[in-house]
Parts: structure tokens; C-alpha cells; sequence
């Protein structure tokens, strides 16, 4: 028999600040928002994981990652996935935004003005990660992930990967 | 069955197939970025199908991919409108147009569902959906001119309508700009059209291949 020790919260929390994204790895899984909470009762780790895109297909390789990552420091994960609205692209830390971008992505506009609208996405309101012009223009609203648009940069004259605000 | 059950099923079949249709552009769409816009979409409309069939496994005592590739063509309760093999752009452009429109008065209804987890999911689609209704919007008012464009909108207008379930018709047309008295003749769910036979025995021709494998 297998003897389950117990951890606290933070360890736990601390253990999952290590999981890179599988697609994006400059971004820890916690960056990224899609913990919701981590429940400690001695040795049980209850922790709600919330996806991204549903066609991401990350996903299960994201929720075994969190499973090995509890079994490691000794305790027995419970990993529940919520599908539900509860993770948007506002839930990416400023740490994950800042780390994005100096990996050459755009980070997500936030949500405040609601769901995105073509004249948005026209607009000229995106920054190059490379250079910081805004003079930047929509190439295709899809991209190599379900959750990147591709950008063109007219200033420094080469495409962007942009996050999809959702 | 339960009418919970009934539903989900139908909408995620909805999604499979079309899903499944839009992913027969890849490689061969008439642009790159259409080759990598309609990949992107068959991907989400899969993954949206997958995470409702989840739902529906619970109460059904199954998984999803037993739901997606073991039943029988006839079993499945997808609509006509996304059966249907449609090679030829303007009719592939009418038809993500008028998914679009008749999904989105159905994902609205399910957000106001009572149904926690229902609603829930329903408002998860909806974000991922923008992006589609976008995609279709721009090509619509592109093309909105064009003849074969809308002489496309006008022969798949009465599979769209089929897509919904009565009470929903009259919001459908609103949006659409189609006078009530268009709403008589549907293509309704529950009608399967040849195209489906053909396209299932390709699309569970590997899981048959080995029945019970892990793959």
C-alpha cells in the first residue's frame, strides 16, 4: 500500500507553477488562469481546471500534467474539469502577459467592451510584440491554435501570432 | 431517452458532422488563410461536440466516443442542412452563414437554460463562436452581392430552418431578413439525406476497423 502524504495548499500551488503550457511553454498553467481553485483534505488534492478552448487539443495533455504533478509531491489528485464561462483570456496573470509578449505573442485584448466585433479586430488597436507599432492589420481572424489570430506588421514588416480575446 | 439527452445529441451531432464538412476543405480551400480558417473551425465545432456529448454520457452511462462513432447513421439526430457534401464555395459560405445564424438562437435559448451545467457550456460555445460568426459575416457581406451566393442562401434556407426547433423559426428569420410565411417549408431534423450514409462510413471507418482498440 501506497502511504499519501499530506501537503498544504500552497505546496500545491507552488508544484503547479512549474507545468509549462504544452503549445506555449514560456506560460505556466497557472499564468495562463485555468486553475480555479486547488482544495487540500490531507492527502486528497482536489483541483478545478478550467479549458481554454474546447477543441484545444492540450487539453488532457494539461489535465495529466496537473495529475503527475500531485502524485509527485505524494498526494492523490482529484482533477475536475469545469466547462462552463469561467475562464476567459482576463484570467492570464500580468506575469503570463508580460511573458507572452517577449516570446513574440500578442497578448489578448481584455474583455471589457464584450464579445470582439470585426471593426475591433480591423482596427489598429493591436500592438507588434516585436517592434510596438500599433500599425498592424488583421490577416486571419484563425491561426496555427484555436486560441491565435495571425497580424501583420507594417512597421517591421512581418506577421504576429495575436491571442483571441474570449 | 430523456428530452436532455434528446438535445444535447442533437446539437453536438450538429457540430460533429458539420465539423466534419468544414474539415474537408483543408488542404484544398481556394485560399491559404481559408485552408487555415476552415481547419480552425472543423476543430472548435469538434471540440464543442465533444465536451456535449460528455454531458450527454453521464446521463447515458457511455463516453463520447462511443457516442460519436458507435451508433448506427440513423441513430444520429444531426440536421440536414450540415449532411449535406457541399464541394463548391458559395454554397459552403451559404451554409456556414446560416449555421451560424440559426446556432447562435439556439446557444442563446441554452444560456438561459435552468439547467446550471447546460447553460454553463452553452456560454463557453458562445465566446468560441464569436470568432466563427465573424468569419462568416465578412464573407457574407463580401459576397452579398454575388448571384451564386444568393441563390445559395435561397436553396439552403429551408434546411436552416430545420436546424430549430419551432418556437425559434421566427427569430431565425428576423435575423436573416426572411418573411414568416418562408418558415412552411423545412428540411427537418430526423431526415437523414444520402450524403450522411457516405460520409459516416468514412468517418468511423478506422474505429469499426478495430472494434474496442485503444487507441
Amino acid at each position: 500500500m501506497v502511504i499519501k502524504t499530506a501537503v498544504t495548499a500552497e505546496q500545491v500551488w507552488a508544484a503547479l507553477e512549474e507545468i509549462p503550457d504544452p503549445e506555449i511553454p514560456v506560460i505556466s498553467l497557472v499564468d495562463l488562469g485555468v486553475i480555479r481553485d486547488v482544495a487540500v483534505d490531507g492527502a486528497q488534492v482536489r483541483i478545478e481546471f478550467t479549458p481554454t478552448f474546447l477543441g484545444c487539443p492540450a487539453l488532457e495533455v494539461m489535465k495529466r500534467a496537473l495529475q503527475v504533478k500531485v502524485t509527485e509531491l505524494g498526494a492523490d489528485p482529484d482533477v475536475a474539469v469545469i466547462q462552463d464561462d469561467s475562464w476567459s483570456t482576463d484570467r492570464i496573470t500580468a506575469a503570463g502577459r508580460e511573458k507572452l509578449r517577449e516570446a513574440g505573442f500578442a497578448p489578448p485584448a481584455p474583455r471589457a467592451a464584450g464579445a470582439t466585433t470585426l471593426v475591433q479586430l480591423q482596427s489598429k488597436a493591436f500592438r507588434c510584440p516585436y517592434c510596438g507599432s500599433t500599425e498592424t492589420k488583421l490577416e486571419n481572424i484563425f491561426g496555427p491554435t484555436p486560441c491565435r489570430s495571425i497580424r501583420w506588421c507594417e512597421s517591421c514588416r512581418q506577421p504576429f501570432e495575436q491571442f483571441k480575446t474570449i | 431517452m430523456s428530452a436532455r439527452a434528446q438535445l444535447l445529441l442533437s446539437v453536438a451531432d450538429d457540430e460533429l458532422i458539420l465539423g466534419w464538412r468544414d474539415s474537408e476543405w483543408t488542404g484544398i480551400a481556394p485560399t491559404l488563410e481559408e485552408d487555415v480558417a476552415f481547419s480552425s473551425i472543423a476543430q472548435n465545432e469538434i471540440g464543442h461536440a465533444r465536451a456535449l456529448y460528455e454531458l450527454a454520457a453521464v446521463e447515458l452511462g457511455t463516453d463520447a466516443d462511443a457516442l460519436a462513432f458507435d451508433r448506427a447513421p440513423e441513430e444520429y439526430r444531426c440536421a440536414p442542412l450540415v449532411e449535406l457534401h457541399l464541394l463548391e464555395w458559395a454554397h459552403t459560405i451559404a451554409r456556414r452563414y446560416l449555421y451560424e445564424e440559426a446556432d447562435r438562437v439556439r446557444i442563446e435559448a441554452l444560456m438561459r437554460s435552468d439547467d446550471a451545467e447546460l447553460a454553463g457550456l452553452a456560454a463557453k460555445i458562445d465566446r468560441e463562436e464569436t470568432y466563427h460568426r465573424l468569419h462568416a459575416e465578412m464573407w457574407a457581406a463580401r459576397l452579398r452581392d454575388e448571384p451564386r451566393f444568393r441563390d445559395a442562401v435561397e436553396e439552403l434556407w429551408p434546411y436552416a430552418v430545420g436546424m430549430l426547433e419551432p418556437e425559434l423559426r421566427p427569430e431565425l428569420a428576423r435575423r436573416v431578413g426572411k418573411p414568416s410565411n418562408s418558415l412552411l417549408q423545412a428540411h427537418e431534423r430526423g431526415e437523414h439525406t444520402p450524403e450522411l450514409q457516405e460520409l459516416w462510413n468514412e468517418m468511423t471507418e478506422v474505429r469499426r476497423s478495430v472494434p474496442g482498440a485503444q487507441w
